[in-house]
């Protein structure tokens, strides 16, 4: 078997970000109160590209923030060395939106949970939602996504690799053995 | 207990004798009929029946005594880093036969009944000769002379302030003049401590950088300078302790050409460290005078070389583990130096720097004769003090095999060629690692 | 890039990554300082003792903010005399401190050297917040940090650094960085402020304040310690001021846009004038505010973890 393969080419990732920009809109009837916040990094860039997908339609421009969950990170005590830490840039309030916060993989849960450990710290959100391009399983807390691009049922010894255009310089999702 | 030293190079600079030679000890003296002795085989230390203790020291080299002449002893006052009875031992590992103590004990040594007391532990202790240097002035203070004529009568062989720089220059003249006519030596701690106060190191670029009060080489200069002119106008003799700058070693040169009665010593931390050595705030490399620059340390080495500098005295100043484990600012300063002296002093030979005979004037035949002590031969008749070196031995510094109770050494870890293994003092083995 | 030490002890040790990882680190955190709830979980259960042997209001509020922020405990230990005095060892001092399980130990004290030696024997990290007149490498680091998020870069520009560089740790440890940094360094004060031998770690030297400060992106002025007058290192404030004092007048011969920097605190009229140390060039309050986002980057790069 080869080492890695694609599960998702460029043509596929374009047309599942569509389908959650219009599932993000249905859900929330509209852009109304509606703030995107992406994490470092490759949610900030799906953030990015969906909220210019709704932009296509909707008049309203959709705020963006950009969170590091760097100093909310429960593992930071057995991490070799610190983690290099990504600013936190959120420039507008929180209170009272409805927060969508983007990811590329959904694994352990636990980034999500610093994440919204993180988001409660900037105020009070009326509501957060979350989506996420892959949703690989293995869920170390009850936590749910609420738009998902693909499910993608992995082994353990499975790395799953979302690479984007803007970081990457390729957009595809791929699977690889761990050796 | 006669002794026969059996096979070794036997090196007198006081006769200019250097041949392998037996010499045999008997009664607390050097015979010259040991010469005549035809070499025996046999082990080592086997007794024959004549009650002759024979030591195979071939491939060794045989030496008068070793004569550490400046060494802080502590006691009494300061026994918690050193007795008089553990500097002694200390000084027998070390290769030395006597060793002269300065006056910076509490009591001072500013009195004839601190004099004897020093000398009466000594001789409780037994193991070397020890020489008590007196006080230039009552408590050091730089104020008031002490009483010369009883202090020499008790047994003192040298005036010094060591530690507290006789400021006064009045005072020093009149130092000079008065131990003149007892025919003894003043000897200066040479430190101008208005240039010196609050330094903690020598003044240069490891100063600039690690932002420690530098004590810059002048401070010693412009007192040797001072001192050398006292002792041209009085006519007496100077003894510069432990020199650590090129200005000093110039400024004895020339006073010494001019026929001034000057001699001058140094120690081995000055011709074999710089400040570098203070860069990682080592509290054991502080010390007055500071370590100073490369420059420096070359000029030292060339006044051994040249003459300059008569004697290498080891400045032995052992601390106890609290005085030195604080901020530099406020450690002790000192560095002990019985036990490594004649290691670190053997590189000069191994360097080129001195050869082995002039090695053993500067340790041994030219403090005899700057104290006044009649020591430092091999002389038929002379007291039986002898120190063996073998020249060959490979040791590494390990504190923790001290005899004295300071372990305050830079020199920890260092391996070092040379040491003393046998220490005759007065006929009697004092210490063998043969 | 990791920082692979134990501990901060001076910029000296620090290479160019290094720097570059712990201002790119502090420039992250400055956001944090500015939220409505100003406090992180990175350093839960972490405890942080400052040990204090010389007065110091703002490096010690300053890394105690940090230390907050990170969600550390600090403890506060101020001492006004050496160990020394109470007959203890520094050595002792540290040991004693170690048994109370601290996590990271920050120390500033009279003392050049201090630090070291407490970092020589504890296995927990060791932070130099100002070491007699060796090392401030934080200071340093904060000093860097304003001005490379003003002016973009540190590499090019000159800095003159004006004052007491014989008992300035301040202008020890931007000494090493600048220069690290490819900054060019110039430094001014009476001749007895300059220490001999300083030209060596790469810097230029003048007695005249104009020389120094020409074209200059930045300006330094540091702090004189008044009481240096009685050691006869300079005559009086009075003359002092006069001729090293920053001002309008000689200030105008930098360029335009220099920053004028401070490490606090000012003693007005002596080392700068009122009006410049107010005036739109001034970045003395930026610094302070990068101090507490260097010393909370520090504080995480170093503390917690098994690292």
């Amino acid at each position: 078997m080869e080492k890695s393969r694609i599960v998702m080419d460029r043509q596929g990732l374009d047309r599942t970000l569509k389908r959650i920009a219009y599932e993000i809109l249905e859900k929330n009837q509209g852009v109304e109160g509606l703030a995107f916040v992406g994490i470092r990094t490759r949610g900030v860039f799906l953030a990015q590209r969906i909220r210019d997908k709704i932009g296509q339609t909707e008049k309203i421009e959709i705020p963006i923030g950009i969170l590091d969950i760097t100093l909310y990170r429960d593992d930071l005590k057995s991490a070799q060395s610190r983690p290099v830490l990504g600013k936190t840039d959120i420039p507008f309030s929180i209170d009272g939106q409805k927060v969508v916060l983007f990811d590329d993989v959904l694994f352990t849960g636990r980034t999500i949970r610093a994440a919204m450990d993180a988001l409660i710290d900037f105020g009070r959100p009326k509501m957060i939602q979350l989506a996420v391009l892959i949703d690989r399983g293995h869920r170390e807390l009850p936590i749910t996504a609420d738009f998902v691009g693909k499910s993608l049922p992995s082994s353990l010894w499975e790395a799953v690799s979302v690479h984007l255009t803007e970081k990457d310089g390729i957009d595809e999702v791929i699977i690889e053995k761990n050796e | 207990m006669n002794i026969l030293l059996q096979g070794g190079r036997v090196i007198d600079p006081s006769s200019g004798r250097d041949r392998i030679q037996n010499l045999l000890i008997s009664g607390g003296k050097i015979r010259a009929r040991s010469a005549d002795l035809k070499p025996t085989k046999g082990p080592a230390g086997r007794k024959r029946n004549d009650d002759l203790y024979v030591i195979d020291v071939s491939g060794k080299i045989v030496v008068p005594g070793l004569i550490d002449m400046h060494t802080h002893l502590r006691e009494p006052g300061h026994e918690y880093k050193e007795t008089i009875a553990s500097g002694s031992q200390a000084a027998a590992a070390g290769g030395f036969t006597s060793i002269a103590c300065m006056p910076n004990t509490n009591p001072v040594n500013d009195n004839r009944s601190v004099t004897e007391f020093i000398i009466k532990k000594a001789a409780a202790a037994g193991i070397v000769n020890v020489y008590p240097i007196a006080a230039i002035s009552l408590k050091s203070e730089g104020i008031t002379l002490s009483d010369y004529w009883d202090l020499k009568e008790g047994g003192a062989v040298g005036f010094s302030d060591d530690g507290r720089p006789v400021m006064n220059a009045a005072l020093m003249r009149r130092a000079l003049e008065y131990a003149s006519s007892l025919n003894m030596p003043v000897i200066s701690h040479c430190e101008d401590t208005n240039l010196s106060a609050g330094g903690t190191m020598h003044e240069g670029f490891v100063s600039a950088e690690t932002g420690l009060v530098g004590i810059p080489g002048i401070a010693e200069d412009v007192m040797v300078s001072r001192d050398i002119l006292l002792a041209e106008f009085t006519g007496a003799h100077i003894h510069i302790a432990h020199v650590s700058t090129a200005g000093a070693v110039r400024l004895i040169r020339e006073a010494k050409s001019r026929g001034v009665h000057v001699t001058a010593e140094t120690a081995p931390h000055y011709f074999t460290l710089t400040d570098e050595a203070v860069r990682t705030f080592n509290t054991f490399a502080k010390v007055y005078p500071p370590l100073r620059g490369e420059a420096d340390r070359a000029a030292v080495r060339e006044g051994l070389a040249d003459g300059t500098i008569d004697a290498i005295a080891s400045d032995h100043a052992p601390h106890a583990r609290t005085d030195k484990e604080v901020e530099f600012d406020y450690a002790a300063t000192g560095i002990v130096g019985l036990e490594t002296s004649l290691g670190l002093s053997l590189s000069l030979v191994q360097d080129g720097v001195l050869t082995l005979p002039k090695l053993i004037e500067k340790m041994a035949i030219n403090p005899a004769r700057i104290l006044g002590i009649r020591k430092g031969t091999l002389a038929d008749g002379a007291d039986a003090d002898i120190t063996v070196i073998d020249q060959n031995r490979e040791w590494v510094v390990d504190p923790r095999n001290f005899r004295s109770r300071g372990k305050n050494t830079p020199f920890k870890d260092w391996l070092l060629k040379g040491k003393a293994v046998l220490t005759i003092v007065g006929g009697e083995i004092r210490y063998q690692d043969l | 890039m990791k920082l692979h030490r134990k501990d901060i002890l001076g910029i000296k040790e620090l290479s160019v990554d290094e720097i570059n990882l712990i201002l790119e680190t502090a420039d992250s955190f400055v956001e944090v300082s500015t939220r409505e709830i100003k406090k992180v979980p990175t350093l839960r259960g972490k405890t942080i003792i400052t040990l204090f042997y010389e007065p110091s209001t703002r490096t010690r509020t300053s890394f105690e903010i940090a230390a907050k922020r990170l969600s550390a405990d600090t403890i506060s230990i101020s001492s006004s005399t050496s160990s020394v005095v109470k007959g203890e060892t520094l050595i002792d001092t540290a040991k004693n401190l170690e048994s109370m399980n601290p996590d990271l130990i920050v120390i500033r004290h009279s003392a050049a050297g201090a630090p070291h030696m407490i970092a020589g024997v504890l296995n927990e990290p060791v932070i130099n917040a100002g070491d007699g007149a060796h090392e401030h490498p934080t200071q340093a680091l904060l000093d860097m940090m304003t001005i490379r998020s003003i002016k973009g870069k540190l590499a090019g520009l000159k800095v003159a650094i004006v004052g007491d560089i014989s008992h300035s740790r301040v202008a020890r440890s931007n000494i090493y960085g600048l220069t690290k940094m490819g900054a060019s360094v110039h430094l001014a004060g009476p001749a007895t402020m300059i220490p001999y031998g300083i030209e060596n770690m790469g810097v230029v030297v003048h007695t005249q304040i104009e020389e120094a400060i020409r074209d200059a992106d930045v300006v330094m002025a540091l702090r004189i310690q008044t009481e240096r007058e009685k050691q006869c290192i300079f005559p009086s404030l009075r003359e002092y001021a006069r001729h090293f004092s920053l001002n309008r007048r000689n200030i105008g011969s930098a360029a335009k846009d220099v920053l004028i920097m401070h490490p606090g605190p000012v003693n007005r009229g002596i080392e700068i004038s009122p009006d410049l140390a107010e005036s739109a060039n001034s970045v003395i309050l930026q610094q302070v505010t990068n101090g507490v986002a260097v010393r909370m980057a520090l504080l995480y790069l170093l503390a917690g973890g098994n690292a």
